[in-house]
């Protein structure tokens, strides 16, 4: 086992009564690396999502977050993910501030260290001036914002991002996918980012592309590209998912 | 891998386990308190819920309870001593009321944090699920507890007053109590897919409760008038509940109430942990948190 091995899934099977959702589904994150999964709407991403944080229940195959299982260890698996769902999850009507102290209560930390934690978090995603503020008077970009610094306080080692740019507008999208790709390489932090726009995929990335619960390739962008014979991520997804929509 | 390799990674899993331990009682303390904080703060700021949670008890004492007592006579029963008025009788069901509809009331909020996804938050968050539940559900008696003592004061000015010393012997009675309706709603909140289905809970559950109770009527009363409806009352737990309230009211300890009471807890709680266990229960055919 490589100790830079963040997070890995090894032959991840999972069904929706018998709709089959994943099927032998298997890869490997590093630390410090970006992951982008591509998939079309119904691909199984939010289902791997769901599994690797253990709502729904691993019956067939194994996930590990830094060598936890996170069917037996749950909790200390759990400790080292940080989490960013497809649907705000934050409570609108308590402020920014009562939002990321009640994160940082359920993971067992201090008063001290939770507000030196929460200011440093906001201030390098400048929302630090708007802590006191309801979530709801805040829009879209900046809940995200906010999400995107909750799911760090406890410094995880994984952190994992389902479609976290829906419904942005451009800036704040492209905002938003600058800093999560700089987090990966400068607090050498393993990223994990569902997504089904090509353009939130640096050349230096990790490709996993999933089609119908299956991996279809799996490495980094050129080999992806060098191995479907393709000329760009998005020729390469026609490719290896026979034309379907993205 | 070689052997000192795997031995090495085994150690490491091991010392992370034992130092996980060390911190867990403050870990657990603290995320306990975060969600009894939460849920309280919530209440209190949202002040349509805390007036409505009021009224309904208010409304049946003020207005049902004065309409009743011409024409409901009680003969002295424990742990009353004298003749009393039949608001003076309705006062701990009304108590139990409150309870009944806010341990409800938190399941309502339970299914509406896992359709908006806030609930998600908490069950990821690295502790056992048991233990966020009852946390939970700790936080929704907080809740009730507060509008309890709230509505036993306004009681008071409106003449209804038990001995001092039972506004202190009610608290442990309300904890249970409070806890067990709400281990109540939890599982019926995990067998509950969308917000639309909770108007049956309004139907099936909460009205048959109360009505079926001792809340309203003794139950010698209930048996003057039907056997069947005196059976259900006897064993409904809610009038298990409400007796803990009425004897703790007035300093005293009622054994049956309590035990009954305390079972109902333990029964509905490992059911709504069952429920919400990812590996068995009905999440796992729900597809859901």
């Amino acid at each position: 086992m490589s100790s830079s091995i963040a997070l890995s899934v090894e032959e991840l099977s999972f069904s929706y009564g018998g709709k089959k959702a994943l099927s032998q589904v298997s890869f490997k994150i590093q630390s410090g690396e970006c992951t982008i999964l591509l998939g079309p709407n119904g691909a199984g991403k939010s289902t791997l999502f769901s599994l690797i944080t253990r709502l729904y229940d691993t019956r067939e195959g194994r996930i590990e977050l830094c060598g936890f299982d996170v069917k037996r260890q749950t909790c200390l698996a759990l400790e080292r993910l940080g989490v960013v769902f497809q649907q705000t999850t934050l409570d609108m009507d308590l402020t920014v501030l009562q939002n990321l102290r009640y994160h940082t209560a359920l993971h067992g930390m201090g008063r001290k260290q939770a507000e030196q934690r929460i200011q440093q978090e906001l201030e390098r995603l400048a929302m630090y001036d708007r802590r006191f503020e309801k979530v709801r008077q805040l829009n879209g970009g900046h809940r995200r914002r906010v999400e995107i610094a909750r799911a760090l306080l406890h410094k995880p080692s994984v952190l994992l991002l389902d479609e976290p740019t829906v419904g942005l507008d451009v800036p704040s999208r492209l905002a938003i996918v600058e800093y999560v790709h700089r987090l990966a390489a400068e607090e050498k932090l393993a990223v994990l980012w569902a997504s089904h726009l090509i353009d939130e995929i640096y050349p230096d990335d990790h490709l996993i592309i999933l089609h119908e619960g299956q991996v279809k390739a799996n490495g980094m962008v050129d080999d992806v590209l060098k191995a479907s014979h393709a000329p760009t991520i998005k020729d390469a997804f026609y490719a290896l998912t026979q034309g379907d929509q993205i | 891998m070689t052997n000192r390799q795997e031995m090495d990674v085994h150690s490491l899993k091991e010392l992370s386990a034992g130092q996980s331990c060390m911190v867990s009682l403050l870990h657990y303390w603290r995320a306990m308190w975060g969600i009894i904080w939460r849920e309280l703060w919530r209440f209190v700021t949202q002040r349509e819920r805390f007036i409505s949670a009021l009224v309904r008890p208010l409304v049946w004492l003020f207005v049902f309870a004065a309409g009743f007592r011409a024409a409901l006579g009680l003969a002295i029963t424990p742990p009353y001593e004298t003749y009393i008025l039949y608001e003076v009788y309705i006062t701990p069901g009304l108590i139990g009321m409150i309870q009944l509809f806010n341990g409800m009331q938190s399941s309502l909020s339970m299914v509406y944090d896992r359709e908006m996804g806030s609930m998600r938050i908490l069950m990821v968050c690295p502790l056992p699920r048991w233990f966020l539940l009852l946390s939970k559900l700790l936080a929704g008696t907080g809740v009730s507890i507060l509008q309890v003592y709230v509505f036993l004061v306004i009681a008071w000015f409106y003449d209804i007053q038990a001995p001092l010393q039972g506004y202190f012997w009610v608290l442990p009675a309300l904890l249970l109590s409070g806890l067990m309706l709400g281990a109540l709603g939890l599982l019926l909140s995990s067998f509950i897919k969308q917000l639309e289905n909770f108007a049956g809970v309004m139907n099936f559950v909460i009205f048959p409760m109360f009505f079926m109770s001792t809340a309203l009527y003794p139950l010698w009363k209930v048996k003057e008038s039907s056997a069947l409806l005196y059976h259900l009352a006897q064993y409904n737990p809610f009038s298990q509940a409400v007796e803990l309230i009425r004897f703790a009211l007035y300093g005293q300890f009622n054994q049956l109430a309590f035990i009954y009471t305390l079972v109902a807890f333990v029964v509905f709680m490992a059911a709504a942990i069952v429920g919400y266990n990812p590996s068995k229960g009905m999440m796992v055919r729900k597809g859901g948190t």
